[in-house]
C-alpha cells in the first residue's frame, strides 16, 4: 500500500447503537483500492456491523461514512452498490427458489450499468458453479451457496467488496484456492474488506488488519505484530492468559 | 421463438378466443363473466403475491373502488362506460398509491391491514353521508349504462391486459428482480435492485388489474350495493384459485379458477347442501398436500412450467 493513493472509503468515528448497546463506538479506519484489509475481533466487537453499515443495512447514529468524498452513510443499499460497493453474507443469502444463473442475471442486470457486466458462464465456472448453472440456489451446498453470493456481488463489478466470513466452512484446499481468488481480486484494483475467524487466512491474504473490540478500533497494522500487543492477546484470550 | 412470445400465443390468445366465442354455444353468459372476472382477479392476486410475496387479504378493496368509481363517472358525470373503466382502473391505482404504506408491513400484518383497509373503503363508501355521490348504503343503479355484451367484451379485454402484464413478468429481467425480491429483499437490494420500487410498481400493477375488474363489473351487473363489490369473497375466491393453481407461474392461476370454479359451481347447481363440505376438503388438501399449487405436481418433476 503506497500512501500517495486516496482511500475508496474512510470510516469516521462511526457510532451504531442498538437500544443501550454501542455495536459501533466511533470505530474510524479507511481502505484503499487493491488492498485486502482484515477485520478481526472477537464475537460481538462489532464486525459485522460495520460492514452493515458501509453496505447500507444500517445507517450510522453518528459518524461518516465517506467514499470518493462522498457522505454515503445511510444510503439505500441499491444506491450503494451502483456506487459500486457490495457485500458477501455470514449466512450466504441466494435467491432460493431461483436458479444459480437466474440469481447472477438478477445481479448483472441491475447492478452498475454504466460498466460492462462480465459474461455469466465465465464468472459461474471461475468459482466452481457452472455445473449447477441451472439448478436452484436451493439445491447447492453451504460452501457452493457462498460462492453464489460472491458471483452476485462481483456481477454488479464492486470496487469495495465486503467479505463476511467467506472462508468459515471451507476445506484446505478450497481456502486455498479462495485465498488466492480474493488476492487476485484485489490486483484487479478491488479494494476488500475480510472478516474473518481463521488467523492463519487472514495471516495470508491481508495487508493490514483492523482488530476491534467493543465496537472499536484497538490495533491497526500487520497481524503479525498485532498477536504480540498485550491489549489484543487480552480481548482475544481473556484477562487470566494476557502476557 | 421468444418464450415471451410463446406464452402469448398458446396460453393468452386461445383464452381469449375460448372465452370470445363461448357465449354462442353456452347460455348462462353470467356464469362466463364471472369466469372472466376470476380469471383477472386470481391473476391479480398473482402478479401481487406471486411475485412479491405479498398476500392481499382485501384484494376486492381495488375491485369495489373501481367499481364505485365507474359508477360515480355513468351517474353523476354522465360518461360513457368505456373511459369509465379506465377511471375505475385509475381509481384502483390511486387506492393503491394510498395503501403503499402497508407494504412496509409483512406476512400476517400486511394481510390483516390490508384487509383492515378494505373494509374501511366499504364503510366509507357505504356511508349515508355521502349519498349524493356513493349512493352509500341504498346502492347503485345504472341502468342507462346496461350492455351486458359490450361489458363482457371489456372484461376479456381486460383479461388479456392482465395475462399480458404476468406474461411480462414471467418473461423478463423485472419479473425476475421481484423474485428476488420476494426470496430475499436484502440480497436484491445487494443485486442493485429498487426494492421499494419494485414493491410498488407490483402493487399498483394489481390495483390496477382489479380497478378495471371492478369497472367492468359494476357495467355488467349495472345495479349493486356495497356489500356486493366489497364482498369479502372475492379476495377469498382469487387467493384461493391463485394459490391452488400455484403463484409465479401465468397457467397455475388459470388452472386454479377453472378447476375450482368449475367445481363451485358444479356443486352450486347439483348438491348445494354439501358445497362447503366438499370445497373446504379440496381447500384442506391442497394445503397439506400441495402448498406450492397444481403446478408443483410438475415442477417438482423438474418441468419447467410457464
Amino acid at each position: 500500500m503506497s500512501p500517495d493513493i486516496n482511500p475508496i472509503l474512510n470510516v469516521n468515528k462511526v457510532v451504531k447503537r442498538f437500544g443501550g448497546f454501542y455495536a459501533l463506538d466511533g470505530l474510524t479506519f479507511h481502505v484503499v483500492p487493491g488492498e485486502i484489509l482484515g477485520l478481526v475481533g472477537p464475537n460481538g466487537s462489532g464486525k459485522t456491523t460495520a460492514i452493515n453499515v458501509i453496505s447500507g443495512l444500517y445507517a450510522p447514529d453518528g459518524g461518516e461514512v465517506i467514499m470518493d468524498g462522498t457522505r454515503i452513510g445511510g444510503m439505500a443499499s441499491h444506491r450503494l452498490v451502483h456506487r459500486g460497493i457490495n457485500r458477501t453474507f455470514q449466512v450466504p443469502k441466494p435467491f432460493m427458489s431461483l436458479t444459480v444463473r437466474q440469481n447472477v442475471e438478477v445481479a448483472l442486470a441491475y447492478g452498475r450499468a454504466a460498466v460492462t457486466p462480465p459474461p455469466v458462464d465465465e464468472l459461474l465456472d471461475e468459482y466452481r458453479l457452472a455445473e449447477v448453472a441451472d439448478r436452484p440456489a436451493a439445491g447447492l451446498n453451504n460452501v457452493q451457496q457462498k460462492m453464489l453470493d460472491l458471483v452476485r456481488a462481483l456481477a454488479t463489478r464492486p470496487r469495495l467488496l465486503l467479505l463476511d466470513e467467506l472462508a468459515a466452512g471451507l476445506n484446505p484446499s478450497e481456502l486455498d484456492w479462495i485465498a488466492e481468488r480474493i488476492k487476485a481480486l484485489a490486483q484487479s484494483g478491488i479494494a476488500i474488506i475480510v472478516v474473518e475467524h481463521l488467523m492463519g487466512f487472514i495471516e495470508h491474504i491481508t495487508d493490514r488488519v483492523i482488530v476491534m473490540n467493543a465496537g472499536k478500533e484497538i490495533f491497526e497494522g500487520k497481524l503479525a505484530v498485532a498477536v504480540q500487543v498485550p491489549q489484543v492477546i487480552e480481548v482475544f484470550l481473556g484477562g487470566e492468559h494476557a502476557a | 421463438m421468444p418464450s415471451a412470445l410463446k406464452h402469448l400465443l398458446f396460453m393468452v390468445v386461445p383464452l381469449v378466443i375460448l372465452f370470445a366465442v363461448l357465449p354462442g354455444v353456452y347460455q348462462n353468459h353470467l356464469l362466463l363473466f364471472n369466469f372472466v372476472i376470476f380469471l383477472i382477479l386470481a391473476q391479480g392476486v398473482n402478479i401481487i403475491y406471486g411475485f412479491t410475496g405479498y398476500l392481499p387479504f382485501g384484494y376486492v378493496g381495488f375491485f369495489g373502488a373501481g367499481a364505485y368509481g365507474f359508477a360515480i363517472m355513468v351517474m353523476l358525470y354522465h360518461w360513457p362506460a368505456l373511459p369509465a373503466v379506465i377511471v375505475a382502473g385509475l381509481v384502483g391505482v390511486a387506492l393503491g398509491l394510498l395503501l403503499t404504506p402497508l407494504l412496509r408491513l409483512s406476512g400476517a400484518y400486511f394481510a390483516i391491514a390490508n384487509l383492515a383497509a378494505a373494509l374501511a373503503v366499504l364503510h366509507f363508501v357505504a356511508n349515508p353521508a355521502l349519498e349524493s355521490i356513493t349512493r352509500g348504503p341504498y346502492g347503485v343503479s345504472l341502468s342507462g349504462a346496461f350492455d351486458p355484451n359490450l361489458a363482457y367484451a371489456a372484461a376479456i379485454a381486460v383479461m388479456a391486459l392482465t395475462l399480458a402484464v404476468v406474461v411480462f413478468l414471467k418473461n423478463s429481467r423485472f419479473g425476475l428482480a421481484l423474485q428476488a425480491v420476494r426470496e430475499d429483499s436484502v440480497s436484491a437490494a445487494m443485486a442493485g435492485v429498487n426494492v421499494v420500487k419494485m414493491r410498488v410498481i407490483a402493487w399498483l400493477a394489481s390495483a390496477l388489474v382489479a380497478g378495471l375488474a371492478g369497472g367492468v363489473y359494476a357495467w355488467y351487473v349495472a345495479v349493486f350495493y356495497p356489500d356486493n363489490v366489497f364482498s369479502g369473497d372475492f379476495s377469498i375466491f382469487a387467493i384461493v384459485f391463485a394459490l391452488f393453481g400455484g403463484v409465479a407461474t401465468i397457467s397455475g392461476p388459470i388452472i386454479g379458477v377453472v378447476i375450482l370454479y368449475g367445481i363451485y359451481n358444479l356443486i352450486g347447481f347439483t348438491t348445494p347442501q354439501y358445497f362447503q363440505l366438499i370445497y373446504g376438503l379440496l381447500i384442506m388438501g391442497l394445503v397439506l398436500f400441495l402448498p406450492a399449487g397444481l403446478v408443483s405436481l410438475a415442477t417438482r418433476r423438474g418441468w419447467n412450467v410457464p
